[in-house]
């Protein structure tokens, strides 16, 4: 239903009034905790990763997915053992915007909706969450790709590819 | 290796970690469209040739959060343009992320199929 | 003629049905909070032995009748209608409870509010004479909650403190007709004298995470309407209880009446803020159909039994949104009914 401009006035003073009543959920320890919590993360997967490129001779790259695939079975594992919801409550995004989160978005859904079997629960609901994430981020790379091509026709390239 | 590379790395990593704690905090923005920003940013900032020298910089600090999964993407649909050319555009972004994809697609299938969730305590 | 209503909203029971037995079953969560000495069940754990969430929630609702039924002494068949809702789709849990007890079934969904909504159904069909024994029963779990409308339980996210968390837990009121009943059962009777049935109210809010403000001004309302259409104000009462506003619900309540002239600040209180303790990482507090059907059936029957409050008004609040509405950006829309219970049979 549309809205009229009254309907909305209305609203937004009683979401004001509201606010009055509400504690806030913004504060400097979360910031700090997300910032160090996720600063550490990196830091390990980097320090990992440098360790397997020397220890294996591997390239930079191979080496790098070794280390997210090892983030996302270890984010996935802890979300089965039912660690991952209090480490997330603790550190919010800084286990949230890591590569961990839409891991541990993937099991938490299909877990949940195992009950309703093992293809139609679990095998649609490991997307309830990381579909939208999939399908925006590829959708977008495509259309990346396509506006490149188009470029390249008329000769225009970008220094940075 | 030096304390200073280390340094960045966590620095980068913190401050992106940071800005979705802000986006919990100050909006009203559902997790799953948090994980998208940052998934679709990644890729366009790549794209403007802005977050290459982030992952210079930062190296993991900047890959591991979300937004270097958009990176991914865009990066390898534009290289594969360069080799492939049109087809590239759909097969690149996919081949570059397919490891972690295929990873968490099945290592998640496996691993709910083996655990069940737990109530609160 | 309709001479059982005082203004439009309010009815009155003149022949006083009687809250003959009731029983509260909680959650281990909850049966580990303040009010863990008042329920008369409280499960072990939550799955309680069960393949899903559902089939505990079920399970649940189910033992809580049976619960009831035992300990008023009588037979579940001379029950003649229930009267029972839940949060689950189509009334999953109350219809799977009632399945195989027998028991004529009108199935209810006032979300949060079917407790009170299922009291005064139950005492209207006693008062009128179409049941003997009528019950009323609503029950929310966790777990099938929380799979419904929110986040599956093992997804890493952070709740802001205006958030609020279902209860596992379940009420069943058997209601019986006074005449015949005096000696029933130890301590005082409690009869329902009647209630307010509450308008939809709604504010605008749309955050899922603010339901006890999206809730509130329907409870104002409801207990505006009830107080202006009894010509009783807020001191006729013991306790005045709403269901589950929490912490911040609980304080708009307060103020948005105060304004309008009622004192709330005196013997008021949200059963979703006293089921949970502050050690106990409730945000706001409680919510959920459980909520107020356990506080109900458990802490304020009891103390009504013993004498300990006379004139109670409970006024269960419900968020009448639905998945489906969530996701295509409606606004919450809230409803509250409020039934007045007592001691002694005293007319509005």
């Amino acid at each position: 239903m549309k809205k009229s401009k009254n309907e909305k006035d209305a609203k937004k003073r009683y979401e004001k009034y509201v606010s009055g009543f509400t504690p806030s959920s913004r504060s400097v320890s979360n910031g700090i905790k997300a910032f160090a919590v996720g600063g550490a993360l990196c830091t390990a997967a980097f320090l990992i990763q440098v360790f397997i490129q020397q220890s294996f001779g591997l390239e930079n790259k191979e080496a790098g997915r070794i280390v997210t695939v090892g983030l996302i079975f270890t984010a996935q594992l802890l979300t089965g053992l039912g660690l991952y919801a209090p480490l997330a409550k603790f550190a919010g995004a800084g286990v949230i915007v890591p590569i961990t989160g839409f891991a541990n978005s993937m099991v938490a859904t299909a877990m949940e909706f195992k009950s309703e079997g093992p293809v139609l629960g679990v095998g649609s609901k490991l997307f309830q969450l990381a579909g939208p994430v999939i399908v925006c981020g590829i959708s977008v790379s495509v259309i990346i790709g396509l506006v490149y091509y188009v470029m390249g026709m008329f000769g225009l390239t970008l220094p940075w590819i | 290796m030096d304390w200073m590379e280390i340094l960045k790395v966590f620095a980068v990593g913190g401050i992106i970690c940071l800005i979705g704690q802000l986006l919990i905090d100050y909006t009203k923005l559902t997790p799953a469209r948090i994980l998208v920003i940052f998934v679709t940013a990644g890729a366009v900032l790549t794209a403007l040739g802005l977050y290459e020298p982030l992952v210079t910089f930062g190296k993991s600090g900047a890959t591991v959060p979300l937004p270097g999964f958009g990176y991914n993407l865009a990066k390898g649909a534009m290289n594969a343009v360069q080799t492939d050319g049109l087809m590239g555009a759909l097969t690149g972004g996919i081949k570059e992320t397919a490891a972690g994809i295929t990873a968490a697609i099945f290592f998640g299938y496996v691993i709910a199929l083996i655990f069940d969730p737990k109530p609160k305590s | 003629m309709a001479d059982n209503k005082l203004g439009r909203q309010t009815v009155t029971f003149k022949k006083f049905p009687q809250i003959y037995m009731a029983f509260s079953t909680a959650g281990k969560k909850e049966g580990q909070g303040p009010l863990k000495n008042w329920f008369d069940s409280v499960l072990e754990d939550d799955k309680i032995g069960q393949r899903t969430w559902e089939e505990a929630e079920t399970k649940m609702l189910k033992d809580t009748v049976v619960g009831a039924v035992r300990k008023a002494e009588i037979d579940k068949h001379e029950i003649d209608v229930i009267f029972s809702g839940d949060l689950i789709n189509q009334l999953m849990s109350s219809s799977y409870a009632v399945r195989e007890m027998g028991i004529p079934f009108l199935g209810l969904y006032g979300a949060c509010s079917t407790m009170s909504e299922s009291l005064i159904m139950a005492g209207a069909f006693v008062n009128a004479g179409y049941s003997k024994y009528a019950a009323a029963a609503a029950s929310s779990h966790f777990c099938t909650a929380e799979r419904q409308f929110r986040m599956p339980l093992a997804h890493g996210n952070q709740k802001p403190p205006s958030a609020q968390l279902t209860v596992t837990g379940c009420g069943c009121a058997l209601l019986r007709e006074s005449e015949g009943a005096a000696g029933c059962c130890e301590g005082k009777p409690v009869y329902v004298t009647g209630g307010t049935i509450g308008k939809i109210v709604d504010k605008g809010i749309n955050d899922t995470n603010m339901m006890g403000a999206a809730m509130a001004p329907a409870a104002v309302d409801t207990i505006e309407t009830h107080f202006i259409e009894t010509g009783r104000g807020p001191e006729y009462y013991d306790m005045i209880f709403t269901g589950d506003l929490g912490k911040i619900g609980k304080d708009i309540v307060k103020d948005m009446l105060g304004k309008k002239g009622f004192d709330m600040t005196k013997n008021y209180e949200d059963c979703g803020c006293m089921i949970y303790g502050e050690d106990q990482d409730a945000h706001s507090g409680g919510s959920g159909c459980g909520c107020s059907g356990s506080v109900l059936c458990g802490y304020i029957f009891k103390n009504m039994k013993s004498g300990d409050l006379k004139n109670v008004l409970v006024v269960s609040t419900g968020a009448l949104l639905s998945t489906i509405s969530t996701q295509q950006g409606e606004s919450i829309p809230g409803i509250a009914h409020a039934v007045a219970i007592s001691t002694e049979k005293e007319r509005f």
